[in-house]
């Protein structure tokens, strides 16, 4: 029992970086419909100027983190003006396409800067276990999660509150109409891009200080996706509640079949195998709109 | 179909020909001509780089014929390959003969692809890619942990092919082998295209609703989409095992997936002809680069440790200016530079 408990309380810390990763993908998909396979790979170049600016430049944590966010959000401009604009309304397949090339040339420059070895931050936090009911936990992983509550928490109140949050959900409902109504949607794209970006930065910044940090980051990215399609790829509390379900499933299977079966490694297809499940029984998620067509 | 100037059809088997005008067949049968003589022109690198490409473009066809034809996006291909290496590589461990084994790991794959196929009777575009990521993931999963039937992490060892006591066991030798089963699948999707099956499939490319409203039974030919291009991965996988006389799990991970979707979508969706001009192209770009590479390697020795990171960077640079600046692909600039030829001194 103590056993599976445990699980759960990791599965649960592993499922609010997932969450927070889940955050971008679906603030982008739900803004410039926009399947973004670049998304760990987002976290990984967060995660890496953040450690650069800590230990190569010297600069205290706390200022190293806000200038990573200052440059997630050129990164995000960036990315939106050069390689996503000329390809809108363009197919399926080109833009995903698109954003798998995006996720090769980032893996390839962190890699041509920084190598393949595994980097380790400075310890922020105390290193101290919190005992919370019997368990012991580490602060960074409370920080992360209490973390990803706060960004979601923002991010909702955004996007019902501000002009702007509301603008980009009516740009997501039908662009035409947004932009008949003196919507900029270019403006749109590139700020949904920008907030990914900080999010996943912020996602890869909280890694880097629980396990550190190397070029097979972007692999979390892959996780993301059975995460969204559970809660939905345009709902932001599907994305929350995706990431810790998934979170938790994958370590409790992953641990029960190195127990019950003595299998080694499952937590990297647990996840898929779950999503194929929900794919056949809930295509659009927990939370998801259900696309009707008519002809 | 747009002919040549001066061209016209009398028959209507005159129209369906694959190659209606002589001057076409006479191209076609010097180029065939060029490529039989080649490996005695051509280096033993040079020759394994051309068996390579003849691999690459079995595979980049079938996916081609799934991705480009049907509009079924795959991401899971890479996987499929794998399952067709797995599947000739245990039949010849068996002591199946070599042809055998190929058709089995044809027929393995199609089986194994049309069960993945399932979901997309409900499931498109992305939701459908997203599925066959799962495919892709949870094969590779099979393959690393199926125990006597993959050899695990340690892979299969296999010996070159032979047929009737004649053994495949040199690069040029292999050449002719590749060649062969390139020409044939090149041949098999071309034909494939012009039936029912490939008019149905088009048709659910184009819009899946209509398609069902003129009687296409969508459920029956996505199947059989997913079918008939598994069963040329398989022979692609079957034929690159016994090539490299190694199977192992990490050939058949996501980034061959991706590669296969990248070099149809530089050569072509939907094209024969774009296929085979992705394959040479994702094929030959690593070892371009490898050559630069040594080159500068004098002036800046320290570019070697960059070459895999580099490498890759190419490879994703490459695919966005594609995807941005040749939509269409290399199949589409192949058919301006015919028309400019075609019309030269006119422009119109």
């Amino acid at each position: 029992m103590e056993y599976y408990l445990q699980l759960i309380v990791n599965g649960l810390v592993v499922g609010g970086i997932y969450s927070l990763v889940a955050l971008g993908f679906v603030i982008i998909y739900k803004a410039t419909k926009v399947v973004n396979f670049a998304q760990g790979e987002l976290v990984m170049a967060g995660a890496y100027v953040c450690f650069a600016l800590t230990v190569q430049f010297h600069i205290p944590f706390i200022w190293a983190f806000l200038l990573t966010l200052a440059f997630s959000v050129l990164l995000g401009f960036a990315i939106e003006r050069m390689v996503l604009r000329p390809l809108i309304g363009e197919e399926h397949i080109s833009v995903i396409m698109v954003t798998v090339g995006m996720s090769s040339v980032l893996k390839s420059l962190v890699q041509l800067f920084w190598g393949t070895q595994i980097r380790v931050y400075p310890q922020v936090l105390p290193s101290e276990p919190i005992v919370i009911a019997g368990l012991p936990v580490a602060p960074v992983y409370i920080a992360a999660f209490g973390l990803s509550v706060v960004l979601f928490a923002i991010f909702s109140a955004f996007f019902k509150y501000s002009r702007t949050g509301i603008a980009m959900r009516a740009t997501a409902f039908d662009q035409q109409a947004a932009q008949s109504m003196g919507i900029g949607i270019k403006n749109i794209f590139a700020m949904s891009w920008c907030i990914a970006c900080i999010v996943s930065a912020v996602g890869g910044v909280i890694l880097g200080n629980i396990n550190g940090i190397n070029a097979q980051l972007g692999h979390l990215g892959l996780k993301v996706f059975p995460a969204v399609i559970l809660g939905g790829l345009d709902s932001l509390l599907g994305a929350a509640l995706g990431g810790l379900i998934i979170g938790v499933l994958e370590n409790v299977c992953d641990g029960a079949a190195r127990e019950l079966l003595g299998l080694g490694g499952f937590r990297e297809v647990a996840a898929f195998i779950i999503l194929v499940v929900i794919l056949m029984i809930k295509p659009y998620g927990l939370f998801g709109t259900k696309e009707i067509e008519r002809v | 179909m747009q002919g040549k100037c001066g061209l016209f059809f009398t028959s209507y088997p005159g129209e369906a020909q694959l190659f209606p005008s002589g001057f076409q067949k006479l191209m076609i049968g010097l180029f065939l001509l060029v490529l039989l003589a080649a490996p005695a022109v051509l280096n033993v690198y040079l020759t394994s780089v051309m068996n390579l490409i003849f691999i690459a473009v079995i595979g980049a066809v079938s996916l081609n014929l799934l991705t480009g034809v049907c509009g079924q996006i795959s991401l899971g291909h890479g996987a499929f390959i794998g399952v067709g290496a797995y599947a000739a590589g245990q039949c010849t461990l068996h002591g199946v003969p070599f042809p055998l084994a190929i058709l089995t790991a044809g027929a393995v794959t199609a089986l194994v692809g049309m069960v993945f196929g399932v979901p997309s009777l409900r499931l498109k575009g992305i939701y459908l890619a997203i599925a066959t990521l799962a495919a892709q993931l949870v094969l590779e999963y099979v393959f690393l942990h199926g125990g006597e039937l993959t050899g695990g992490s340690n892979g299969l060892l296999l010996d070159s092919p032979s047929l009737f006591g004649f053994s495949f066991d040199t690069d040029a030798r292999m050449y002719y082998l590749l060649f062969f089963f390139a020409a044939a699948s090149l041949l098999m999707v071309s034909n494939i295209m012009r039936t029912k099956f490939g008019r149905a499939f088009v048709s659910i490319r184009d819009f899946y609703l209509s398609a069902e409203i003129v009687g296409v039974n969508l459920f029956q030919y996505k199947l059989a989409a997913f079918g008939l291009s598994s069963f040329l991965a398989g022979v692609a996988g079957g034929l690159w095992a016994h090539y490299t006389g190694y199977v192992s799990a990490e050939q058949f991970n996501i980034g061959l997936s991706i590669s296969y979707l990248a070099m149809i979508i530089i050569g072509g969706l939907g094209s024969v002809l774009g296929s085979v001009f992705g394959a040479v192209f994702i094929t030959v770009l690593p070892e371009v680069l490898n050559v630069l590479a040594n080159g500068l390697g004098a002036y800046m020795p320290e570019i070697s440790q960059h070459i895999v990171a580099l490498r890759e960077g190419v490879f994703g640079l490459v695919l966005i200016l594609f995807l941005i600046y040749e939509p269409e692909g290399l199949a589409h600039r192949w058919r301006l530079v015919k028309a400019y030829w075609k019309l030269y001194p006119f422009a119109h």
